[in-house]
């Protein structure tokens, strides 16, 4: 055999590669889902990851208040403690993640679709008015004074937009989600002093080794990822599957306008899958920080370009599709750069993408959210 | 009057579908709208429904306004449809179709276990396709999943549209059986149809719609007598 390093490392690389590939998949849930119910792309899905993995950051800092370092070595927790630690990382970093998605399609998307609500215009005012008003001053409380006193005119001006019930065309909801991505990072960016510093997470897990596989040693930060990832893709799919409202975003997913007939509250699903796409990646920025122990506010954007290449790789709109693009991607990204180097990881994912939407157009599993029975 | 239609208004984009229709659904009634293509039957139903917004004129449902509810308030009040297309979801098997028709009740599974045999006792065939996806099944079937989908929210106004649409005869003639059988349970039904004929004979009263205005109504046997009527759609 010949001693390559494909073949020397390949089941260190498949170990790895599942691991990423399974925060891909996560992330590509949020894409999936948003596409099979509102047919739209929503960009901005990767600064809800990035929303999450600061959440997990300061749920360990602030709120657990556990420092980087406790005298000069990681603070590692063990048993029971370690456990409630990671539960209440992975539960924080899920309400950041959650509530933004929530909040993003309320203020960036629902005005578009010509049912624009008053929270909306007047969140959407306050923004407006704020992001105007930094161009003139730079002091941030003097900023959010004029931008409250200017919210109440420029609402009203919205309110009277949205209530002519227009649905705005297609490109414009793409321009949303553009912007709304690139405000979500650079609100990030400009926090504090040290806003685009990477920062450190704490270290509690202490990656061992549990067990070795033909040669190689998988550790156990590998193995909560692709079992964490897994589980919370079944808790998702039974959602989906099995309760009224997982069964009214199928529906929405495959007829809005009979879901409606049939008293399907399409707003309110809309909200449920917004949700719930930020819950999963919430739950990828918190597996994503346990390995890589690190986060910046631009962390989102080539994470998030992959996530939705495996959405697209796998069949957009289809929850089965996204975990085996999700793992695909992975894999593939792993095995090539061995092969390739690793300068080349980003090429080879992109060139896996393109060939086989030269032969399978609508992806490996194809589309449709409501088909998808997992 | 269990529904009263008043002067209504609605627009499809930018064309005015329907300019001020008036009619009325009599309790316990099979009222039936008849009209070619784009007379704004379908429009109608829709606003019914609340999927469409009204610009003017109004609804009224057992004496309450519902012109500006939404359409999943209307469902709870009694008001299902079997929309036109019959709108089964593709992806989900017969009995998940059905359940979608208890969406807004909710809970109570002893209710909507009752519920559900007495869909597969007035269609049987439905029972024997319990676990197939909805897209597989043939059109006939996929009528009487929207029909049987409607009634699982227990209305108390069912809306039909064009329920014979693209059907064989045969199917067509049990489809009918089956509409008479379901107002005789004491469900008002409000039907729209092209297939005239058989529409005005199950009707008690029908209006005759032409683009977006009604010019005729009476009672169904009236209209089958009409000779403008019986030139306009029955075929002579």
């Amino acid at each position: 055999m010949p001693d390559w390093l494909i073949i020397r490392t390949f089941w260190d690389l498949t170990v790895t590669g599942l691991a990423l590939g399974s925060i891909y998949a996560l992330v590509a849930l949020g894409y999936t889902l948003v596409y099979g119910v509102l047919r739209l792309i929503n960009f901005a899905h990767s600064e809800i990851f990035m929303v999450g993995t600061f959440g997990s950051l300061l749920a360990s800092s602030q709120f657990l208040n556990i420092p980087l370092l406790e005298d000069g070595n990681y603070p590692y927790r063990a048993g029971m403690t370690l456990i409630f630690f990671l539960v209440v990382i992975l539960i924080i970093a899920m309400v950041f993640s959650g509530i933004s998605a929530v909040l993003l399609e309320r203020v960036a998307y629902r005005p578009l679709r010509g049912n624009g609500d008053s929270i909306g215009a007047v969140a959407l005012a306050f923004l407006t008015a704020f992001i105007v008003s930094l161009i003139f001053i730079d002091d941030t409380q003097v900023n959010v004074i004029i931008s409250l006193v200017l919210t109440a005119p420029i609402a009203y001006s919205y309110l009277r937009i949205f209530k002519r019930g227009r649905k705005a065309p297609r490109l414009a909801f793409l321009i949303s989600a553009i912007g709304a991505s690139t405000a979500i990072a650079e609100a990030v960016g400009v926090w504090g002093t040290h806003g685009r510093d990477q920062y450190q997470t704490a270290r509690i897990l202490e990656k061992k080794t549990v067990f070795n596989l033909f040669g190689t040693d998988v550790r156990i930060d590998y193995v909560i990822v692709i079992v964490g990832a897994l589980l919370m893709m079944t808790a998702l799919t039974l959602f989906v599957n099995k309760t009224r409202l997982g069964r009214g975003v199928r529906a929405v997913a495959q007829d809005a306008e009979t879901s409606r007939i049939l008293g399907v509250n399409v707003d309110m699903i809309i909200i449920v899958t917004f949700a719930l796409g930020g819950v999963m990646a919430g739950g990828a920025a918190m597996l994503f920080t346990l390995v890589y122990d690190q986060t910046r506010f631009n962390i989102g954007f080539i994470l998030g370009v992959k996530s939705f290449t495996a959405a697209v790789l796998g069949g957009i709109g289809n929850l089965k599709g996204a975990l085996l693009g999700g793992l695909v991607l992975g894999l593939v990204e792993n095995y090539g750069s061995a092969i390739f180097g690793g300068q080349w990881k980003d090429v080879i994912a992109f060139t896996v993408l393109l060939v086989v939407l030269m032969f399978r157009p609508t992806g490996l599993l194809g589309e449709s959210l409501g088909k998808a029975r997992v | 009057m269990l529904l009263e239609v008043t002067d209504l208004h609605v627009f499809y984009g930018r064309i005015e579908a329907i300019k001020g229709i008036s009619f009325g659904v009599g309790e316990g009634e099979i009222t039936t709208l008849i009209g070619a293509n784009g007379a704004g039957k379908t429009t109608t139903m829709r606003t019914i429904s609340g999927v469409r917004t009204v610009t003017q004129g109004s609804v009224i449902f057992d004496g309450q306004d519902i012109t500006k509810m939404a359409p999943h308030d209307r469902v709870k009040l009694g008001i299902c449809q079997a929309p036109e297309g019959r709108g089964i979801f593709p992806g989900m098997t017969v009995r998940e179709n059905l359940d979608m028709g208890t969406y807004v009740r909710g809970g109570d599974s002893a209710q909507k276990a009752a519920d559900l045999a007495h869909v597969f006792h007035l269609f049987p065939r439905l029972e024997e396709r319990i676990s197939q996806l909805g897209g597989t099944l043939s059109g006939g079937e996929q009528q009487m999943l929207a029909i049987g989908r409607a009634l699982m929210s227990r209305p108390r106004l069912l809306l039909l549209d064009e329920p014979s649409m693209g059907l064989a005869p045969m199917l067509i003639a049990q489809i009918f059986e089956i509409i008479k059988q379901i107002n005789s349970e004491g469900i008002s039904v409000l039907l729209v149809e092209q297939n005239a004929t058989q529409a005005l004979r199950v009707a008690h009263r029908g209006y005759v719609l032409e683009t977006g205005y009604v010019v005729k109504d009476g009672s169904g046997h009236d209209l089958l007598e009409d000779p403008a009527v019986r030139a306009a759609y029955l075929g002579g």
